[in-house]
C-alpha cells in the first residue's frame, strides 16, 4: 500500500514537471523520422501527436470539415499553401519569432505561394517526372514521350501516378501547352493524347509507384525523385529522368495553421526544423532536398550525391503546379474523368 | 405476440437502443448525404447552402467538354455503374458456384467436425482485407510464385498476364467475399431435414429433381441472403479494382472517393452518386422482399 501511495505521489509530482505542453501535427504518412520527433520532445518536453494524410486534397477536406483549430501545423504542397492562405486557414508569424529563419535557402525565402514567407517554412522539395528500368530498355529516354508514346519494349509496362495534377501537368509539358489554359484546341489535344497513351499503361498508382518498379510489375513509371532513389536503393536498376520538355517541381512546406491551439510550441517546432542538422535528418529519411542552407555536412553521402537529387546542369528547369480558377479547373477535371471512365 | 412474450409494455424501451443506433449512425448520415447532393458545390471541397440539382444533372446529362453543346445523355457515369454492377454480379455467381457445394459439404459432415470446417473457412478473415488483397497481388504478379511455377514446369513460356486485368479483380472479389456466401447457405442447409430427400427418393424422384424441387426451395432464403451479402459490398468495392485491376478505370467506389479525396473536390456530386447507388440497391432489396412475401403466400 505504501509503495502504491509513493508511486502515485511520484507520478502526480512528475507529471506537471514533464508536460511542457503539446503539439499537434497534421502530416503526410512516413515523412518524418520518429527519432527526430523524440529529439524534439527530449529537448523541450513538449508531447507531440501526429495524425497523417495521404493527399493535399484530403488534408484540405478534413481541415474544412471542422479539424481546423485542432492542429497546430500541417505540411501542404506549394499550390495548396496558396489555396489555404487565400481561404484564411493560415496564421502568420514574424521573422523575430523564428531565430532560425535566416537558415532558409535564399531562393526559397520569397516564394509566389507565400510572399515573404509569413506563414510557412520549407520542409522538403523535390521533382516529379519518370523512371525507367534500364535492364528492360536501354534506348533514349530523355523525352516525356517515353511515357506518353512509349517504345515497344515499354508498352503495357508503365505505371502512372494516380494523381490528376501530376499526370495532366506532365502531359501538358509533353505537348508544350501552358497550365490552366482554357484554349479549346490545346485542351482537346491534351485529352486525345492522354486517351491514346492510356493503351500503353499497365496501372495507375501513387503509393505503389516505387513498389511496382522494384517488383518488376512496371518497367517504367511516373514517380517522385526521392521515391525513385529509394527504388534504386532497393535494388531496381532504374534511372530517373529530367526530361527535355521539363518536369514538375514541388515543395512541401510546414505551415502555421489558423486557430492553432499551441501556437508557441508550433513556432518552436518550425524553428527546430530549420536547424541544419534536423533538416538534414528529414532529408536523410525522405531522400528529397531540404530548403535549408548548411545541411551538407549532416547528409548521408548517398543522398548528397544521388543523381535523383542532382539534376544535370543542362536540364530543362521544372515548373510548379498552378492553382487554376474554378471554371478552368472543371475542364481539367472533365479530362481526368474522361481518361479514367 | 407481445401478450405471449411476457414482456408486455417493455417493447418500446427495449427497442430504444436499436432505434438510437440506427437513427444516429444510419438515418442521420443518409439524410446528410441526401441534403448535400442537392446543394451547390464549393470549389475544392465543401458545399454552399444553395439548392441545386447540378450534381444529378452532371450525372445524367452532358453538354460536351466546354458545356455549350446540345444536351445529351451522359454515358460516362452510367457505364461506370454498369461495369461495377456487372463485376459484382459475376463475383456473386462465382461465389455461389463454389460456395453452395462447400456449404453442403460442411453441413453434411458429422456434427463434431463441422466446427472445424467452419473455423477453417473463417481463418483468413482474421487478417486485414488490404493485406490479403496485396498478398494476392504478390502471388499472381509476373514475377510471383504462380507464374514462376507455371514456367518452371514448362506449362507456359512467359508469365501469364494476370495482374492488372479484370480476371484479377474477379479473383480478388471472389476471394474477399466467399465466406459471406458459404455461411448463410450453411445455416440453411444445416436445418434441412434429409428425411425429405429420402422420402422423395422413395417416390422415384431423381437426384436432380430432389435438388430442384425440394432442396433449393427450402434453402433458398440462405442462398438469397448469401447473394445479397456478396453482391452489395462487391458493388462498392474499390480495393480489389485498384490494387489488382491497376485502377485504370473508375468503379462506383473509386468514383465517389475521388469526389471527396481527389483533386476534383465535388462533394454534392459524390453525395449524388452515393444516393443513386443506394437507390439502386434499395430497389433490388425491395423487389426481393416482395418476391419473398409472394412466395411465402403461395
Amino acid at each position: 500500500m505504501k509503495t502504491i501511495l509513493i508511486t502515485a505521489a511520484a507520478i502526480l509530482c512528475a507529471a506537471p514537471a514533464f508536460a511542457e505542453g503539446e503539439l499537434k501535427i497534421y502530416h503526410w504518412f512516413e515523412y518524418i523520422p520518429q527519432e527526430l520527433v523524440d529529439k524534439f520532445t527530449a529537448e523541450t518536453g513538449i508531447t507531440v501527436t501526429i495524425d497523417t494524410y495521404d493527399s493535399n486534397e484530403s488534408m484540405l477536406a478534413s481541415l474544412k470539415a471542422g479539424k481546423l483549430g485542432e492542429y497546430d501545423v500541417a505540411v501542404p504542397a506549394d499550390f495548396m499553401v496558396g489555396i489555404m492562405k487565400a481561404d484564411g486557414m493560415l496564421d502568420t508569424f514574424t521573422q523575430d519569432e523564428m531565430p532560425n529563419f535566416a537558415n532558409i535557402a535564399p531562393q526559397w525565402r520569397d516564394v509566389p505561394f507565400d510572399p515573404g514567407r509569413t506563414s510557412s517554412i520549407p520542409y522538403q522539395w523535390g521533382t516529379t517526372s519518370f523512371s525507367v528500368n534500364r535492364d528492360v530498355y536501354q534506348g533514349d529516354i530523355s523525352s516525356l514521350a517515353t511515357i506518353f508514346n512509349p517504345p515497344p519494349e515499354l508498352q503495357g509496362k508503365i505505371n502512372v501516378l494516380d494523381s490528376q495534377n501530376e499526370v495532366l501537368i506532365l502531359g501538358s509539358l509533353y505537348l508544350g501547352i501552358p497550365q490552366c489554359t482554357s484554349d479549346r484546341e490545346q485542351l482537346k489535344a491534351l485529352n486525345d493524347m492522354l486517351l491514346n497513351a492510356k493503351q500503353y499503361w499497365a496501372s495507375f498508382g501513387s503509393d505503389t509507384a516505387k513498389d511496382v518498379l522494384v517488383s518488376g510489375d512496371a518497367a517504367a513509371g511516373m514517380i517522385y525523385n526521392g521515391f525513385s532513389a529509394k527504388a534504386r536503393a532497393e535494388g531496381a536498376n532504374v534511372e530517373y529522368v529530367y526530361p527535355t520538355e521539363g518536369h514538375v517541381v514541388w515543395m512541401d512546406n510546414m505551415v502555421l495553421l489558423a486557430d492553432a491551439p499551441n501556437r508557441e510550441n508550433a513556432l518552436l517546432f518550425m524553428n527546430f526544423l530549420l536547424d541544419p542538422e534536423n533538416a538534414a535528418a528529414v532529408t536523410n529519411y525522405a531522400a528529397y532536398t531540404s530548403g535549408v542552407t548548411g545541411v551538407e555536412p549532416f547528409l548521408d553521402e548517398a543522398i548528397r550525391t544521388s543523381p535523383e537529387n542532382n539534376p544535370p546542369a543542362d536540364a530543362t528547369p521544372g515548373v510548379f503546379a498552378q492553382a487554376c480558377d474554378q471554371e478552368t479547373q472543371q475542364l481539367y477535371d472533365a479530362i481526368w474523368t474522361n481518361l479514367k471512365k | 405476440m407481445a401478450d405471449r412474450s411476457g414482456y408486455r409494455g417493455l417493447t418500446a424501451p427495449l427497442l430504444l437502443p436499436t432505434w438510437v443506433v440506427i437513427g444516429l449512425f444510419m438515418l442521420v448520415p443518409v439524410a446528410v448525404m441526401a441534403i448535400y447532393s442537392v446543394l451547390t458545390k464549393e470549389f475544392r471541397g465543401g458545399v454552399i447552402w444553395d439548392f441545386s440539382l447540378a450534381a444529378y444533372d452532371q450525372f445524367f446529362v452532358t453538354r460536351g467538354l466546354f458545356g455549350d453543346e446540345a444536351p445529351q445523355i451522359e454515358w460516362t457515369y452510367i457505364s461506370i455503374f454498369w461495369r461495377s454492377i456487372w463485376q459484382a454480379a459475376l463475383a456473386t455467381l462465382l461465389c455461389l458456384i463454389v460456395g453452395f457445394p462447400t456449404a453442403w459439404f460442411i453441413a453434411t459432415r458429422p456434427a463434431q467436425s463441422r466446427g472445424v470446417w467452419l473455423f477453417l473457412i473463417t481463418i483468413p478473415y482474421w487478417v486485414n482485407l488490404l493485406i490479403r488483397t496485396v498478398s494476392l497481388k504478390f502471388l499472381i504478379r509476373d514475377t510471383g510464385p504462380l507464374n514462376e511455377a507455371l514456367m518452371g514446369i514448362g506449362l507456359t513460356s512467359g508469365p501469364l498476364p494476370l495482374v492488372n486485368t479484370n480476371l484479377a479483380v474477379q479473383l480478388g472479389l471472389f476471394y474477399s467475399y466467399l465466406p459471406f456466401m458459404v455461411l448463410p447457405i450453411y445455416a440453411a442447409v444445416e436445418r434441412y431435414n434429409f428425411a425429405y430427400s429420402e422420402a422423395a427418393a422413395d417416390l422415384y424422384a431423381g437426384r436432380w429433381t430432389i435438388l430442384r424441387e425440394i432442396v433449393l426451395p427450402i434453402v433458398r432464403p440462405g442462398i438469397i441472403a448469401g447473394c445479397l451479402l456478396v453482391f452489395v459490398p462487391s458493388l462498392g468495392a474499390f480495393l480489389a479494382p485498384d490494387l489488382l485491376g491497376g485502377a485504370k478505370t473508375f468503379m462506383i467506389g473509386s468514383l465517389i472517393e475521388e469526389q471527396f479525396k481527389g483533386a476534383q473536390g465535388n462533394w454534392p456530386f459524390g453525395a449524388a452518386v452515393a444516393m443513386i447507388l443506394m437507390s439502386l440497391v434499395l430497389i433490388v432489396l425491395i423487389a426481393y422482399a416482395r418476391a419473398a412475401t409472394k412466395a411465402e403466400a403461395r
